[in-house]
């Protein structure tokens, strides 16, 4: 579809913009999010590489973005630009994953390489299902969720991926969701520039698969001001009892650590050393 | 300037949700993808704030803050 109106972003795609996600589907923001952070940086877009998985979440950089985009296997963006990383460490490299690629198939991939402190930026859209493939449950899905594959309400607890992220070792870890698409593409900027493991969970909409979920199919709008009334900052959160804060969203810059070693610095460090012995 | 480029939009509803003096309306016609679009109305009540740009995920919308 022609895109006739010049938008500002417009210069970072490879042709026209035009994401196939669902109407109203919280891909479209993010994408804006992480692309009016580059452009406030005024970083080289060259400079920056992409990793994604298989999901929904995967199309935000892939085929669209016009720099280097790796697209890979499910729940491997983490372990690809790990490698990316370690061979090209003077790159940027931000990786467009989901909440069933980070949580489920790529956890181990996810926990060691927070664990490393690799300089990696991880924005992890969390739909709180398996978008693409028809609405599976996730291991972030809420607890009692009916899915296509829990059709009596799911028996299992959800990670909290950003907690997981902070037990892990992460150096940076945010949580917005898309309503907050200012706060995140503040925190997606402060990620890039952070030397470590970065590791950004954005609530996001999935209208279609997890509309259904919560009784909000086809409505991203409720969605959205859902988000808007369960969310509750960190700072205030602080003060908040589990009872007060059951049911609501925790969002805010949780953790930034400065002063870690990371492990490509870690890497030459060893070499020098060793190349002296 | 609010402009919107109709053949991108998917009919979310996202941008009129979001418009904070409430100018963004679905307008009657369809585009070409068979949905609503939306369209401005008393635009000189528009803050330029840039809401609109900022969540329509199909980057249909463009705010233009130094054009009338
Ligand atoms: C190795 C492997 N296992 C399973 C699949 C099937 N599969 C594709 S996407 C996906 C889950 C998508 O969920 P998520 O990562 O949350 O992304 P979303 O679509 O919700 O953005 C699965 C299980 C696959 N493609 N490859
Ligand atoms: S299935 Fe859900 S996550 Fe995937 S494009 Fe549609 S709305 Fe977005
Ligand atoms: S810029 Fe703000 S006030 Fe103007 S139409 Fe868009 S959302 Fe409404
Ligand atoms: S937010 Fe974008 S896609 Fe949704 S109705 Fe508005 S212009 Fe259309
Ligand atoms: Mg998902």
């Amino acid at each position: 579809m022609k895109n006739t109106v010049g938008h500002p972003l417009k210069k970072y795609f490879r042709g026209e913009i035009n994401y196939t996600t669902c109407s109203g589907c919280g891909n479209g923001i993010i994408s804006q999010s992480i692309l009016r952070a580059i452009d406030e940086i005024a970083i080289i877009f060259d400079q920056i590489a992409f990793v994604s998985g298989i999901g929904c979440s995967g199309w935000i950089p892939s085929p669209s973005f016009n720099t280097d985009v790796l697209h890979v296997t499910h729940g491997r963006s983490i372990a690809f630009a790990t490698g990316l990383k370690l061979a090209a460490p003077q790159m940027k490299v931000i990786v467009c994953a989901g909440d069933g690629d980070t949580g489920a198939i790529g956890g181990n991939h996810f926990i060691h390489a927070a664990r490393r402190n690799i300089d990696l930026t991880v924005v992890c859209v969390n739909n709180g299902i398996f978008g693409m493939t028809g609405g599976q449950v996730a291991p972030t899905t809420p607890y009692n969720s009916v899915t296509t594959t829990t059709p009596y309400g799911s028996i299992e607890r959800p990670f909290d991926l950003s907690n997981l992220a902070i037990a892990a070792g992460a150096t940076f870890v945010a949580r917005w969701t898309t309503y907050h698409a200012r706060s995140l593409k503040n925190s997606i900027k402060k990620a890039i520039e952070h030397k470590g493991f970065s590791f950004i969970e954005v609530i996001s909409q999935c209208p279609v698969q997890y509309g259904k979920v919560i009784g909000m199919r086809n409505d991203p709008v409720s969605m959205l001001m859902h988000y808007k009334e369960c969310a509750v900052n960190i700072n205030k959160a602080k003060n908040m009892s589990a009872d007060e804060l059951k049911d609501k969203i925790i969002v805010g810059e949780l953790v930034e650590k400065k002063n870690i070693p990371e492990l490509t610095d870690e890497i030459k460090r060893l070499r020098r050393e060793a190349s002296r012995k | 300037m609010v402009q919107i480029n109709k053949d991108a939009c998917k009919g979310c509803g996202i941008c009129i949700a979001m418009c904070p003096v409430k100018i963004l309306v679905f307008s009657d016609e369809l585009n070409s993808r068979g949905v609503h679009f939306p369209k401005i109305t008393q635009e000189e009540k528009c803050t330029k704030c840039e809401n609109c740009m900022i969540y329509c995920p199909d980057f249909a919308v463009v705010v233009k803050k130094d054009e009338k």
